[in-house]
């Protein structure tokens, strides 16, 4: 192929800025930083730019490059991206880049952090612009190993210690990771035999796949439900999402919250979904119930927190179970909704870890009784954390509404009572974040921090890139669903077709 | 230029918006361009308004059949969601009123604000305020409304909260958007009812079906429960009883801002969305009597409440509530022109009484006790006597415009045969005639407080008064029985001409005088206001209970406090010590034991592992030698 290699260009910019970093001296703090800046806003221009020239008439798996590697497992280095992968693909870019400089005041060891920061942005990258499985999985682990150094170095001990936080994400990510293999090995060996020659990749293994008997779908389906449901926290498998961010790193925070969790919802959808139809369907209901009681749990949980990070985790964990429902939904408009609604939580979550890990820097603490106040020595950081509350609390003409608006039309529409639990977790995060805001911002001003100092210059960076995906994607939704709509539609048709053969079993 | 004008309405809510944009983003450093960026918008999408509504007001068939601007905001299989712009005389008449007074307001606004440090941001604010009820009023679709909707709660929530470093303000701001909140998810439940069955959010595409529902499979119990929950949206975002308690602490913000929320936008969203889906209302009669019911109670409770409240913009508050009250009772009895009329006149003198009000709060350095001031009349003779104004307007004396509007509503009442709701609502007029000229007087009239040193506000605070002072009282002209051209734009179904009814003319004038009178006697003849004081003494209970707004706040309070801050500190801990506690720290527990156990074993001694080792292979040949018949045999061969 003639064609510029664009997806190997974002996979591998930040690779490349890691590399260069490695050979800089470690004094040059601030050559440094410019580098891995340069790394992910290559990879961001990109992935704008394939966004935007994907091609929504024709649809389909677009910017293909294929490299065939393991032939005897059928495994093609096979990179491409359709109306699923893409908008998360783009959210990964723009968060990579806002986390660079979300951690612009590192000093402790930057060198090794802006190189770990660039290969956990890459790992992530890699999960979402591969069509093949096995490609899928390798950028997968290939993500744990940069959060847990992170974590451990570069976190913070608060309630729980950082060390303790680190170890138990690894090891949720692990243990999923563990289950997750057990389903794929499983598909692969009964799956091999069927096409001839062996085929990892997304298309080859759903078309393979129907000819599983019913049984075997099911219990597929339930331990990669498992795999991939305590990667984007499903309730009970959440409880290493807010420890894991209170002792994260902000950078790791904004990308775990943001994009990492959303590896689990992308999986459900590209892999469980479409490879196992019947199983999913046996199983829907049971990620709906799950996705409710997620919503319902956590906000109720987040609401009893006084750490701000801890509040914006439960409130992750909450939201993910918005996700969880739209797929139980298992229609068109509900996995619209759930796709969009990944990328809106990821561009506000991260906002707002951005936004609280600057507050936690300037006063040393995330401790909502003491602070308040804020809005008159920090006015822009103020401003950007109620900007990430209201999107947080889904406020119509922020990104987060049309898309919580199509997850409530889907889920109605299939479920109508759990859905009503669901919905009313709309007036507990009202709660929740507002609260958050009013007692860490406004009130009188403290004395004590009448010295601290507003972003400015690089550190305005997250604010406004963030913020400006966030008001404009609220207001012209259709930039977000005109390329979806690419990927959920005939991701749809293939599922029903399955399930309509299915029935004959 | 009226057609210039319908083809391009929406520019109405787009101007304010783009102030909006222009102040926060270039203008905040410079105050006064901020304000003028702010108010021009405003004046200019006035112009465009008006002439909308002429245009709007001489083309008829309108009214059948709105005209609609839309555009395909997104889409998606199953889902298509449009927004545009709605023109019938509803939307125009409401574009027209909030654009005026709107207006009014912001040239107010420029001396009120004065020397305020956050001057330009609050010119910003309003002007989105401006800019989603206008969005709210002019959408052509349910979903683009709740935009609007939701988008004024939130100009709202910043706007009362403007005063940030104040405690109670903080707290105000958040009671108003979380009880919105509250109602607004029975809107939104309605919303996707309405959606799971019609397919659609679009007005138009809904009024044409919903009087066939039955054609899709829809029940009447269905519908009424549709009703029901769009219906909650309007109790809170309209203040009605059982969510009135954000609308008296939203005075903390600065007082053009109430006004703001009282009399053009916020609160009178309720109404508009009700006469908006009247079509859906008008289908199911149990839920139009819950509106009138609810619109009647409301305006007797929040009228007794007003009637023992010290702060003159409290008091206004809850006349504000009382008189939405009026509103929905008559849209529940089913007369759209009556509601519309009303909240049309309240809109004028209800934004002169606040920024009167606001114009008395500058003079006296935001001392608001009413029973502290006194002979204000003299010191600032422009705002008393436009307050008076405003006074006898809310009152309902004719020819002021509250008269005409009230006796429709009046009428409308009896005309249907609600004769609970008659009396009550004319109990209201009397009460709402004695807090009022209550308030004149003890503010007003009588001895000067010698702590205050009042003095009468610059012109640009009082030629908006006097404006508005006109305009209460030409407003209700167009609705008079006798050249009623109201109830020929403003309708539901037909227009419909009610008989002049002297009766109610009469009485509710008599109603009205007597509430003045009254009022005179305890606190203007009476100086030493010695026998009001003996009153409120000898009925104690009553007095504290009213006082008090019947507990209702503090009921919340505890509610809040207690079940759902208990119920989410047991989640909380639940987290904390069952399923992280128990379960996966458990399991991190349990697999450490292994690990331990499993430690004995490994002794680093080369001696025990090739032991280990040897044992292991012979039990594999001896399982082997029983088990597989292709190794049985050279293993048994060697054996032998």
């Amino acid at each position: 192929m003639g064609e510029f290699p664009v997806l190997l260009t974002i996979l591998l910019a930040p690779v490349a800025a890691a590399l260069i970093m490695a050979f800089l001296p470690r004094e040059e703090k601030l050559l440094i930083k410019c580098v891995a800046a340069a790394g992910t806003f290559t990879s961001m221009a990109l992935a704008f730019y394939t966004y935007f020239t994907y091609d929504t008439g024709t649809g389909g798996v677009q910017f293909v490059q294929q490299i065939p590697w393991i032939k005897d497992l059928g495994v093609t280095f096979y990179l491409g991206v359709d109306g699923v992968s893409l908008p998360l693909m783009l959210l990964i870019s723009i968060l990579g880049f806002s986390a660079v400089f979300a951690s612009w005041n590192v000093d402790h060891r930057p060198r090794d952090f802006f190189i770990l920061l660039c290969l956990l942005i890459t790992g992530v990258m890699g999960t979402f612009v591969t069509q093949d499985l096995f490609i899928f999985l390798l950028f997968y682990e290939m993500v744990v190993i940069p959060i847990y150094i992170l974590i451990i170095i570069w976190g913070s001990t608060k309630r729980v210690t950082k060390e303790y936080a680190g170890m138990k994400l690894t090891i949720y990510l692990l243990i999923g990771s563990a289950f997750l293999l057990v389903g794929v090995v499983a598909l692969f060996m009964k799956t091999a035999g069927i096409l001839g020659a062996p085929d990892m990749s997304f298309a080859g293994l759903a078309r393979a796949a129907k000819s599983l008997s019913q049984f075997d779908q099911i219990w597929m389906f339930a331990v990669m439900l498992f795999g991939f449901g305590s990667l984007i926290s499903m309730w009970p498998f959440h409880s290493w999402s807010p420890d894991g961010y209170a002792g994260a790193p902000t950078a790791v925070s904004m990308i775990h919250a943001g994009v990492l969790k959303k590896i689990g919802g992308y999986g459900l959808i590209r892999i469980a979904l479409y490879v196992l139809p019947v199983g999913a369907q046996f199983w829907a209901p049971v990620m709906a119930f799950l996705g409710v009681c997620g919503v319902v749990y956590a906000a109720m949980a987040a609401l009893a927190q006084k750490d701000l990070k801890y509040i914006v985790g439960y409130s992750s964990v909450s939201h993910m179970g918005y996700v969880m429902l739209a797929v139980g939904s298992l229609s068109v408009i509900g996995l619209n909704g759930a796709i969009a609604y990944m990328f809106a939580h990821g561009i506000m979550a991260a906002l707002f870890f951005s936004m609280i890990g600057f507050i936690y820097e300037k006063t040393h603490t995330r401790w909502v009784p003491d602070l308040g106040g804020l809005h008159r020595q920090i006015p822009k950081i103020s401003a950007g954390f109620m900007l990430a509350a209201l999107a947080t609390l889904g406020l119509p003409g922020l990104i987060s509404f049309i898309p919580e608006f199509t997850i409530f039309i889907a889920a109605f529409n299939k479920y109508g009572g759990l859905a009503v639990a669901a919905i009313a977790g709309v007036i507990v995060t009202a709660l929740y974040a507002l609260r958050a805001g009013a007692y860490a911002l406004f009130g009188p001003p403290r004395e004590e921090y009448d010295h601290l100092q507003d972003i400015k210059g690089p550190e305005l960076v997250p604010l406004v890139v963030l913020g400006t995906v966030l008001v404009v994607g609220g207001l012209l939704p259709s930039l977000l669903f005109n390329v979806i709509n690419c990927g959920t539609i005939p991701l749809m048709a293939e599922i029903n077709a399955a399930l309509q053969i299915g029935g004959k079993f | 230029m009226v057609e210039y004008a319908m083809n391009h309405a929406w520019l109405i809510p787009l101007l304010p918006t783009l102030a909006f944009v222009a102040i926060i983003f270039l203008t905040r450093p410079w105050p006064l361009l901020s304000a003028l960026i702010a108010v021009g918008a405003m004046l200019t999408s006035c112009f465009f308004a008006t002439f909308t509504a002429i245009g709007v007001f001489t083309s008829p068939e309108l009214t059948e059949k709105p005209l609609v601007y839309a555009v395909n905001w997104f889409n998606m299989p199953g889902m298509e969601i449009n927004v545009g712009i709605l023109l019938d005389p509803v939307s125009a008449m409401m574009m027209f009123m909030v654009t005026l007074v709107g207006s009014l307001i912001f040239i107010y606004a420029i001396g009120y604000m004065q020397d305020d440090p956050g001057y330009s941001v609050f010119f910003s604010y309003v002007s989105l305020f401006a800019a989603f009820m206008l969005l709210l009023v002019a959408s052509s679709s349910l979903v683009e409304m709740f935009v609007g909707w939701e988008g004024v709660g939130l100009c709202s929530y910043l706007l009362i909260g403007f005063y940030q470093h104040k405690i109670s303000a903080r707290e105000a701001a958040k009671k108003a958007f979380i009880t919105c909140r509250v109602a607004d998810f029975g809107l939104l439940l309605g919303m996707l009812l309405l959606f799971w069955n019609f397919g659609t959010l679009d007005f138009a595409a809904l009024a044409e079906k919903i009087p066939h529902f039955q054609q899709y499979n829809v029940s009447a119990a269905t519908l009424a429960l549709i009703a029901f929950l769009v219906f909650c949206g309007p109790i809170g975002k309209s203040g009605q009883f059982p969510l009135h308690v954000w609308l008296p602490d939203a005075m903390e913000g600065p007082t053009p801002v109430s006004a703001l929320i009282h009399a053009a936008t916020m609160v009178v969203a309720g109404v508009y969305l009700v006469a908006r889906v009247m079509f859906l209302f008008h289908e199911v009669p149990s839920v139009m009597q819950l509106v009138a019911v609810t619109g009647g109670f409301t305006a007797l409770f929040a009228a007794t409440i007003a009637v023992t409240q010290r702060e003159i913009k409290r008091i206004l508050a809850y006349s504000t509530i009382s008189q939405i009250g009026y509103m929905m009772l008559a849209l529940g009895v089913g007369s759209l022109t009556a509601g519309m009329f009303h909240l049309w006149t309240h809109a004028f003198f209800k934004a002169l009484l606040f920024l009167g009000a606001g114009s008395v709060l500058v003079a006296l350095h935001h001392k608001a006790d009413v029973w502290e001031m006194g002979g204000l009349l003299k010191k600032m003779p422009i705002t008393g006597w436009t307050f008076l104004v405003g006074c006898i307007a809310i009152a309902g004396i004719p020819p002021f415009a509250g008269f005409w509007s009230k006796d429709e509503i009046l009428l409308a009442t009896l005309e249907s045969g609600h004769y609970v709701l008659f009396a009550m609502a004319a109990f209201t007029a009397f009460l709402t005639a004695f807090y009022m000229f209550r308030l004149f007087f003890l503010a007003f009239t009588g001895a000067e407080n010698p702590a205050n040193h009042p003095k009468e506000s610059p012109w640009v605070m009082t030629v908006p008064l006097i404006f508005l002072a006109i305009f209460s009282l030409v407003g209700g002209w167009v609705g008079t029985p006798w050249a009623n051209v109201w109830s020929e734009w403003i309708f539901f179904g037909h227009p419909h001409h009610g008989e002049p009814n002297y009766m109610v003319m009469i009485g509710s004038v008599v109603l009205a005088g007597l509430g003045i009178y009254l009022a005179y006697y305890f606190y203007c003849a009476d100086r030493e206001k010695v026998k009001v004081r003996e009153l409120a003494r000898r009925y104690q209970g009553i007095y504290t209970l009213l006082y008090n707004k019947y507990y209702i706040d503090e009921i919340y309070l505890w509610l809040n406090h207690t079940l759902v801050d208990g119920a989410a500190k047991i989640f909380y801990l639940f987290d904390i010590y069952v399923v992280d506690g128990i379960i996966v720290n458990g399991v991190a527990a349990i697999t450490g034991l292994f690990g331990e156990g499993l430690r004995v074993t490994a002794t680093g001694r080369l001696q025990n592992y090739a032991l280990v080792f040897f044992l292991g292979v012979l039990a594999v040949f001896v399982v082997l030698a029983f088990t597989s018949p292709l190794l049985a045999g050279p293993i048994w061969g060697g054996v032998r």
